[in-house]
């Protein structure tokens, strides 16, 4: 069931100067959450700020919704939340005061008194927006992102540097906006938060996107698993690696521990335990390593330090 | 995690003149809060037609030398809330990406900078009563045609105001800070503001006489002290500042 796109990207370039920051860049984004991963630099947030009318495409087309967000930017701006990785409030503002102004320019905003109290920014106070914590103005953008009820919010790093229970609080967010229908497109730099909430994740290299997928997808596409166990020492590797599919490999890799390699699935778990069964072999600590986002991530983009 | 409807997305913009209201009002709070601000638009001017009037510090030429200064300080507070703070406060906004966040916002751009019009205007009246109220305590009597003096204030305002969100939209945020401190400095100095333009050499009188500063100055002067007709000349000059201001604001200004 998967309905139409929210955003649709196609052959997207933008450039700054002599430096192209997105290269042809196609993207789909269909209701749910999709995060846009990258290396720093990577095209990520023009990309995103493209979508949210900022940045007029030099080719390519973008549609939000439906709608061109430069050309019909009045009709859009009403249906869409952002976020911006900093900033976007008066220094002298309270948190409240800037939360209830941004829910008085949209029809049918949320409770602004409920999600003061849901993000925990009641404690705010009267203290004036510059002198609010890294977290706290964090947390209030997100507010201001999702107060006018909109079909779809961006969110440009939304828990870069939160701490763990305002990133909870925040993922807890995503997933009821999720539950209640509302698209969200997040940028991120934490595999975690990717893994946690998206439903789709679209990683950007160089301006492009070189994969997208569910987290599911991506961790199983290309990259071979590893199941470990423990056992007796000096047990019959080679008849172990007869029972096992072709392209799998098998060896102890220290005394008493054995790693098999190959594609890990309930097949292959079977058959590992029922030889350990056939041999009275007890597999201690067995345990399936499946790849992370990161390492798939890693693999995609490289493993040097980008600038 | 269920869906409790919460945030089951319902969008719209409120009604236009709701969302232009909510933010002249949020304009215009920022700026009554902001301690420089209000050194700059209320204390300065107050403390200046105060002090050179009460103190023989200038040669104010003939009559009562608050006759002479309330049109100046009229300008003065013109320049400061029009020019000054507006640049700066909307330097910061720019630099602190409040104005890239409003744009997002369903608030369209004119409607950002009506609302910034009518916060300028209603600090102006602000002003205006305070300061009328201050020289009148001091013995002014003023002359003229109110009609040419709000002409001169509006047009004033539309002049200052272009100069101010030129500078705010081309120029960094300490730069704008720096140069329109400056500006208010030079100006109050050398726009006939406190000093008549007649202590100046003839050579220099004449190019000042061609600032916003001192068409707006002088002209409130003719009408306000002397109770000259319609000043046409400061009204024309003051039009063209406008025009190049605004129209120069309007092509180079920079959201973020």
């Amino acid at each position: 069931m998967r309905s139409e796109p929210v955003v649709q990207v196609q052959a997207l370039v933008k450039r700054y100067g002599t430096k192209t920051a997105v290269d042809g860049l196609d993207l789909v984004a269909r209701q749910g959450v999709t995060a846009v991963l990258g290396p720093n630099g990577a095209g990520k947030t023009t990309t995103v700020e493209t979508c949210e009318g900022y940045r007029r495409p030099d080719s390519g087309t973008v549609r939000v919704l439906g709608l061109d967000p430069v050309r019909q930017s009045a009709a859009l701006r009403p249906r869409v939340g952002v976020m911006l990785q900093s900033g976007g409030v008066y220094s002298g503002a309270r948190a409240d005061e800037m939360l209830r102004h941004v829910a008085g320019l949209h029809a049918h905003p949320l409770d602004v008194d409920a999600l003061i109290e849901r993000l925990g920014l009641g404690s705010c106070g009267r203290t004036s927006y510059r002198r609010l914590s890294g977290g706290q103005q964090q947390r209030l953008a997100l507010a201001m992102a999702v107060v006018g009820r909109p079909e779809l919010v961006f969110l440009d790093e939304p828990t870069a540097g939160l701490d763990p229970q305002a990133r909870r609080a925040t993922w807890d967010l995503v997933r009821d906006l999720r539950a209640d229908g509302v698209s969200v497109i997040l940028t991120t730099h934490s595999m975690d938060e990717a893994e946690q909430l998206a439903d789709d994740v679209a990683i950007i290299d160089a301006g492009r996107v070189i994969a997208q997928g569910s987290p599911e997808e991506l961790c199983r596409g290309g990259a071979e698993n590893t199941l470990r166990f423990s056992g007796r020492p000096g047990l019959d590797v080679a008849s172990l690696l007869k029972a096992l599919p072709a392209g799998s490999s098998g060896a102890e890799v220290a005394p008493g521990s054995y790693r098999v390699a190959g594609e890990v699935d309930p097949q292959l778990l079977a058959t590992v335990t029922s030889w350990c069964a056939q041999h009275g072999v007890m597999p201690d600590r067995i345990s399936v390593e499946r790849h992370t986002l990161e390492d798939v991530f890693l693999e995609l983009t490289g493993k040097e330090l980008r600038s | 995690m269920t869906a409790t409807g919460a945030y089951t997305p319902k969008p719209g913009a409120a009604p236009l003149t709701r969302m232009i209201a909510a933010q002249a009002v949020l304009e215009t709070k920022m700026l009554l809060r902001n301690g420089e601000q209000l050194l700059l638009t209320v204390v300065i001017p107050t403390l200046l037609l105060v002090l050179f009037s009460t103190v023989d510090v200038v040669d104010t030429g003939e009559g009562e030398a608050v006759d002479f200064l309330a049109p100046g300080i009229l300008a003065l507070a013109v320049m400061s809330t029009a020019f000054t703070g507006q640049a700066i406060a909307t330097g910061f906004e720019r630099r602190y990406g409040v104005l890239k966040r409003l744009a997002a916002s369903p608030l369209p751009r004119w409607g950002l900078m009506t609302a910034k019009t009518l916060s300028v205007l209603v600090t102006e009246i602000l002003q205006v009563a305070l300061v009328t109220v201050v020289a009148l305590a001091l013995g002014w009597s003023p002359q003229g045609d109110p009609v040419s003096v709000f002409l001169l204030l509006v047009l004033g305002t539309a002049a200052f105001s272009g100069l101010g969100l030129l500078m705010a939209g081309t120029l960094k945020a300490e730069a704008t800070l720096a140069a329109a401190n400056l500006v208010f400095l030079l100006l109050l100095v050398g726009g006939g503001v406190v000093v008549p333009l007649d202590r100046f050499p003839d050579g220099a009188r004449d190019v000042l006489g061609l600032l916003p500063i001192s068409a707006l100055s002088e002209g409130l002067r003719d009408v306000l002290q002397h109770g000259a007709g319609m000043p046409w000349g400061n009204l024309a000059t003051l039009a063209v500042w406008a025009v190049a201001g605004l129209a120069a604001a309007g092509k180079l200004f920079r959201w973020e």
